[in-house]
């Protein structure tokens, strides 16, 4: 284990932070974290802001960093994807001097994955296949990491769109997302021309939300409910607390021109169909495979592969999106702000964290920036803003790779604080409001 | 397959006269219509840049980057560049939908077979991807692909 860390340690240590310490050992409160005290970097880490707000990288060069969240003495925890090094799943960064900046960075659990949450005074991680949670202290430490209890087991991990995001609700609940593996449920995936399964079998156990128990161990499919289906894959999802629903941002399908190029033109690659926000009640269809939404339109289009030209509406017995973005920008993280440091408008609005998209090609790509979509009683106005951009350090031609930052997940600290991942470089910033 | 080939085909013959007017020089080869088997590296980049274009880029993209964690990067993949020509003609044949280790990460995609491309074709676009970008290696002949698909059957 020690030597997985050992380069980054000896880099700490040479910035002159403490070093990397495996396990999770209780650390000494050296000051109060105020916001007082919590200065945006120079250049504001890089990041294009509106008037007022400031930016600074709490930490960088952490990994695969996914979804986040802050624990109630401000400490960030973020889930690294992939193929992780023993205890260096699931990183905890602490601010021990109340600079913002993180000095201390623990690392626990073996197993790679996207979510991670806190409620109820556990945390909630999960691997591609399972959920865990862990008991935190009343200083929000995990206290005892070996002690994982599994509560979900067994979920469908496919070649694609395989990670599990998760929420809880007020009530007892977890939520898991359980992509489709697969583009639109073609014989062949991604194969031109190849029609869809009818019907699709896939979502029987993936392509919606499954809702659990947040506190039984073991559950698999027969224990859990199918809440919503017909979501192609959520990343970024989030239980509003103030209207008591789960919303979901659901990854559009790809390949309109490249699998159907006598139906659809490579504009309409680019364009359709729209990356959609759902608020989701118990038994939604949001129609994936069948249909796809063209916010052109403002209609569901029935798919090409079940038949669909560009023109045939599809069955009203699905949902309608409650908002609808340019395609393909991969909506990542969906957070609803309650804080109260940011200005009264942000308050119960929505930040979204788009990875940026890559199946444009080869018209310009989109995204790799966080917006902001105000609520107004408890919907969205319609209108969305690019909040933070300059991820990507690109003016233009952007590619997935060249992107030196690619926003990820969203989390609110104690403060008020909008923290965002970035999982490209490991970054994790966090953004304040220094104006008047 | 022909006719979404064709305008790109144009295209980018088009361009490469533009772009490349010394590669143009070089190979001194007067109008590119038919189909050529002769092994000219250079007129078979050409026709495979055009292929790229309507099979390849959008998952592998422009810059041959691929999109980290989901379509693996052609530029600078050690199979891609690799002697083992067998294996990537294979690839473009039958596809890839193995979760499998590349160069040290995974990729939560699926490649569709291409075994309707022409030997021809396979050969032009495998040659021009193992010299795009930061990547030289030898080209890859008609012949080559040929005896794989025959294999693969
Ligand atoms: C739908 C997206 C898609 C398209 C279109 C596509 N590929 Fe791929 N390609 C992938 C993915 C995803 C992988 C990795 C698959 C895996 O890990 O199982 C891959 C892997 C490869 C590899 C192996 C790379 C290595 O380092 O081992 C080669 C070579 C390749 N593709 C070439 C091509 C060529 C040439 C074309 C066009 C004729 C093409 N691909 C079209 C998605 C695509």
């Amino acid at each position: 284990m020690k030597k997985s860390f050992s380069v980054l340690s000896l880099a700490l240590l040479a910035l002159g932070f403490s070093a990397f310490t495996p396990g999770n050992k209780p650390v000494k409160n050296i000051a109060v974290n105020t916001a007082g005290a919590v200065v945006p970097d120079p250049d504001n880490a890089g990041l294009k802001l509106p008037a007022g707000f400031g930016a600074l990288k709490v930490a960088e060069g952490l990994g695969k960093t996914r979804h986040i969240v802050v624990n109630a003495q401000g400490d960030v925890y973020a889930k690294i994807m992939g193929k992780v090094a023993e205890g260096k799943g699931i990183l905890k960064l602490h601010d021990a001097n109340g600079d913002g900046k993180s000095d201390e960075t623990t690392g626990m659990g073996n197993y790679g994955g996207t979510g991670i949450t806190i409620k109820n005074g556990y945390l909630y991680a999960s691997s591609d296949e399972e959920v865990f949670r862990y008991k935190i202290s009343e200083k929000g430490d995990v206290i005892d990491p070996s002690k994982a209890e599994k509560i979900i087991t067994g979920l469908k991990k496919g070649n694609q769109h395989e990670t599990k995001s998760i929420t809880l609700d007020n009530a007892g609940n977890i939520y898991v997302n359980i992509g489709a593996y697969s583009n639109s449920c073609q014989e062949l995936d991604r194969k031109p021309g190849s029609m869809g399964r009818m019907p699709c079998p896939i979502l029987d156990s993936a392509g919606g939300i499954w809702q659990f128990k947040a506190d039984k161990l073991n559950q698999s499919y027969g224990e859990g409910v199918r809440y919503a289906t017909g979501l192609r894959n959520v990343v970024g999802l989030d239980w509003n607390t103030q209207l008591d629903q789960l919303f979901v941002m659901m990854h559009g399908r790809d390949d309109l021109h490249n699998l159907f190029p006598d139906l659809y033109t490579e504009k309409d690659n680019a364009e359709l169909p729209a990356e959609t926000m759902f608020a989701l009640k118990k038994g939604d269809n949001a129609g994936w495979p069948y249909t796809y939404y063209d916010p052109a339109q403002h209609k569901k289009m029935v798919a090409p592969e079940y038949g669909g030209d560009g023109k045939k509406e599809g069955s009203k017995e699905y949902i309608d999106p409650i908002m609808a973005f340019p395609a393909h920008m991969a909506p990542n993280g969906l957070l609803f702000y309650t804080g109260n440091q940011f200005p009264a408008r942000y308050k119960n609005g929505a930040f979204i964290a788009f990875h940026g998209s890559w199946n444009r090609a080869p018209l310009p790509q989109e995204g790799y920036y966080v917006v902001f979509v105000p609520f107004e009683n408890g919907k969205p106005t319609g209108k969305w803003e690019v909040f933070a951009n300059g991820f990507s350090g690109m003016e233009t031609g952007v590619t997935p790779r060249s992107a030196q930052h690619r926003p990820c997940g969203l989390a609110q600290g104690p403060d008020g604080s909008l923290y965002v991942s970035d999982d490209s470089k490991g970054s994790i910033y966090r953004i304040i409001y220094n104006g008047k | 397959m022909k006719k979404i080939l064709g305008p790109i085909a144009l295209m980018v013959l088009l361009m490469s006269f533009q772009t490349a007017p010394k590669k143009a020089a070089q190979v001194t080869k007067p109008a590119v219509k038919s189909v050529v088997t002769t092994a000219n590296p250079a007129a078979s980049i050409e026709r495979g840049k055009a292929v790229y274009l309507s099979q390849c880029l959008s998952c592998h993209q422009v810059d041959g980057g691929g999109v980290p964690h989901l379509n693996a990067p052609l530029d600078g993949a050690t199979a891609v560049v690799g002697k083992d020509k067998a294996k990537i003609i294979s690839i473009v044949l039958k596809g890839m939908t193995d979760r499998v280790e590349i160069d040290g990460e995974f990729y939560s995609n699926n490649m569709a077979p291409h075994k309707e491309l022409t030997d021809q074709q396979i050969a032009d676009v495998l040659t021009y991807v193992r010299n795009s970008w930061t990547n030289k290696a030898s080209a890859v002949t008609p012949a080559e692909v040929k005896a794989v698909r025959a294999k693969i059957k």
